[in-house]
């Protein structure tokens, strides 16, 4: 057995640096040794491949579970359903099964995510209204817990199964799961491109044409003072039939050509520059386009294209707020918009989609309304408490954060907008009774009580 | 924990009466902190001090017995407040110290040790009973409060400039000796602060405030800086004091 390592480790937003030992078990009875060893006093959770961008990857002073060998991908069984290594990555995933004609149920903007991290922050994509989360095509997940290794399914175990299902890795960590995929006609997409000159267009026509598509995706600009406030691009489409390419599923994901090569100065990323980007975005987008081709890769997976870079953002780091309103709170999405604008917080075009209704998962982040993401550099002193308030607005509509993104919320909320919290708590006594699994996330926001 | 803001959920003062240390708590977001332990000798003072921080927010606040005349009871004091505050600690401020009058401690042996014990030996004792905890926990953030009569001594206060001067070079060293466990020590230097310590001295140039050494502090806590101070001028100012010759620092005012 591998001996850990101290390593430093963060979030994506790389915010939160801390020390833990790092081991990288090779075997599911590795896993689960790991997770009773007597001497391991500072908690234990999984890794992947460290997308979430706060701190639900990692603790401080405990022992980190780094996944990467448990990375096995098997054959694609009847009805594309297929079993993978809790390691083992979309982009491995999409590469193995795209050229049979299969795609992943569920993808979100990045494939460089875990079948592991796809699960604890029960993932969803852009076909969310029709299709779902991530775990809504899971149909099995095989789990190390302290109390020893399980199988569950929606039907033999559905509390524990859906505890898991954006349960945030407390539960216990992902062996393998089964999926079940897509299968798709061809390796595009046929893409419909419009264009809006402000908020109440784009949501209107999101509301009235979604249906339409198995993808939706806006993209808005929180910046736009006045009457452009929330002007934004709206991209929809479907997987292209093979009749419209080559008769080949097309073509594979590339690995990324560019790599931003070191961390750049605070700053870089600042109101002027952000502001001309999205300028420069919204101006490059037709008004109305129908039909164009484009790669799977590109539609969904655009920053895939430059490797690590989130170092863009200086050594202070960023984060992303995310929220999700119900349906009749609409109004609220033009509050968050309007209070970001007004502050002047430079932010990246924001991401705008319509959720479908969410999966039984109490910890499960997606619930039928709006929800939107936007990436903010830390450092404008108004931002802490600027995004309290927004915590507000959002929970008062009775939504909430994305706690795969959270890096900041109140403890007290989260109660609030989890009410289904103590249920997820009793799963997690049940196979973890002593607290076991934590991770910095849990600590900052008391997830579950009495954690070491 | 802390958050992405670097904003502590729980807080130990060592010397929880210091002015500056109260006044950087109550310059920070105190309804996100979740327990303050305020190690302190002055139950008075700090049953005020508790009062205070609960009224502006703060969730918990509890009082932990500080004697700084007794550095090999620093290990005791350290573990009680690690215990209040939940075995977990994601700031701490070390405060204790201090001020006295030249005149007294020149010609008296036991006044001078004695105000080596409090400004020196025993937050040094406290530091070091506090690495091995914060080595394991793999995270934390310690801001000493040194001075910068530390940086250059003087005859006003040499006792008290000599004790900062060298808790400030123990400080810097317990940096490093923590760094890669990612802990964050940074060393403030205020110049001189208008505070009950000061009391009845006249403020020379470049005196500030609490409140104001308290926002560049909490300013600070947003990084990584090893040294700071306040206010931020005389970081330049003392580059040049450090370089003038003993003929012409002698006779500079203050």
């Amino acid at each position: 057995m591998a001996e850990p390592i101290p390593r430093r480790l963060s979030g994506w937003g790389r915010t939160q640096s801390v020390r833990a030992e790092v081991v990288a078990p090779t075997t599911a009875a590795e896993v689960a040794s790991w997770l009773s060893d007597p001497k391991i006093h500072g908690g234990v959770i999984a890794r992947g491949l460290g997308r979430s961008y706060g701190d639900p990857a990692q603790v401080a002073g405990g022992l980190v579970l780094d996944l990467v060998h448990l990375n096995h991908l098997g054959p694609i069984g009847e009805g594309g359903s297929i079993t993978v290594g809790g390691g083992a990555s979309l982009d491995a995933l999409i590469s193995s099964v795209l050229p049979k004609g299969y795609f992943t149920p569920v993808s979100p903007g990045t494939r460089q995510v875990s079948i592991g991290g796809a699960i604890a922050a029960d993932i969803h994509g852009k076909n969310h209204h029709r299709e779902g989360s991530f775990c809504s095509h899971v149909t099995s997940m095989t789990l190390a817990t302290p109390t020893g290794i399980m199988t569950v399914s929606p039907t033999s175990n559905p509390e524990l199964f859906w505890a898991t299902a954006g349960g945030m890795g407390l539960t216990g960590v992902v062996l393998e799961a089964t999926i079940s995929l897509l299968e798709v006609p061809s390796g595009l997409v046929t893409v419909d491109t419009d264009r809006f000159e402000d908020l109440d267009a784009l949501m209107a026509e999101m509301v009235g044409g979604d249906d339409r598509y198995r993808y939706s995706v806006a993209w808005v600009d929180c910046m736009a003072p006045g009457a452009r406030l929330g002007r934004s691009v709206l991209t929809r489409g479907d997987h292209a039939p093979s009749g419209l390419t080559d008769g080949s599923v097309g073509p594979l994901p590339k690995p990324a050509k560019l790599a931003v090569p070191f961390q750049a100065p605070s700053g870089l990323l600042n109101r002027a520059s952000i502001t001309a980007f999205n300028e420069a975005f919204y101006r490059r987008a037709p008004k109305h386009k129908v039909g164009e081709l484009q790669r799977l890769s590109s539609f969904f997976h655009p920053l895939d294209g430059v490797a690590n870079w989130n170092l863009l953002y200086g050594n202070r780091g960023f984060l992303q707020y995310q929220f999700v309103v119900p349906d009749h709170a609409a109004e609220t999405v033009r509050l968050v918009i309007d209070h970001l604008s007004g502050a002047k917080i430079p932010g990246f075009l924001a991401v705008l989609k319509r959720f479908g209704p969410g999966d039984p998962g109490p910890l499960s982040f997606p619930m039928a309304g709006w929800t939107l993401a936007i990436d903010v550099p830390i450092g404008p002193p108004s931002l802490p408490r600027l995004l309290d308030r927004l915590d507000d607005l959002v929970a008062e509509a009775g939504g909430r954060i994305y706690l795969a993104k959270d890096a900041r919320l109140r403890p007290e909320l989260v109660e609030v907008m989890y009410p289904e919290l103590d249920r997820f708590r009793k799963v997690k006594a049940e196979v973890d009774p002593n607290g076991v699994l934590t991770s910095d996330l849990a600590r900052r926001l008391n997830l579950v009580e009495g954690t070491r | 924990m802390r958050d992405a803001f670097g904003q502590p959920q729980r807080i130990v003062v060592l010397g929880g009466t210091s002015e500056l240390a109260l006044a950087v708590l109550h310059a920070m977001a105190l309804d996100r902190v979740q327990c303050i332990v305020l190690a302190g000798r002055n139950e008075d003072a700090l049953a005020r001090a508790q009062a205070a921080l609960l009224g502006a927010g703060a969730a918990a606040v509890q009082i932990v017995h500080l004697e700084a005349t007794a550095p090999e009871r620093a290990s005791e004091v350290i573990a009680a407040c690690v215990e209040a505050a939940g075995g977990q600690v994601d700031l701490v401020l070390v405060a204790v110290g201090m001020l006295g009058s030249q005149g007294d401690f020149d010609d008296d042996p036991a006044a001078t040790a004695e105000a080596i014990t409090v400004n020196l030996t025993w937050p040094a004792a406290a530091l070091a009973a506090l690495r091995p905890r914060l080595v394991a926990q793999g995270y934390g953030r310690v801001v000493v409060f040194s001075s910068v009569a530390g940086v250059r001594v003087r005859r006003a206060n040499a006792t008290y400039g000599a004790t900062k001067a060298g808790l400030d070079g123990f400080a810097l060293g317990y940096a490093e000796s923590v760094r890669d466990a990612g802990v964050v020590v940074q060393v403030v230097r205020p110049g001189f602060v208008a505070t009950k310590m000061t009391t009845g001295l006249t403020p020379p140039p470049m005196s500030t405030t609490p409140e104001v050494v308290a926002k560049i502090v909490v300013e600070a806590m947003a990084g990584t800086d090893l040294v700071v101070y306040a206010p931020r001028v005389l970081r330049p100012v003392f580059s040049i004091f450090k370089l003038l010759p003993q003929a012409v620092w002698r006779k500079l005012p203050g």
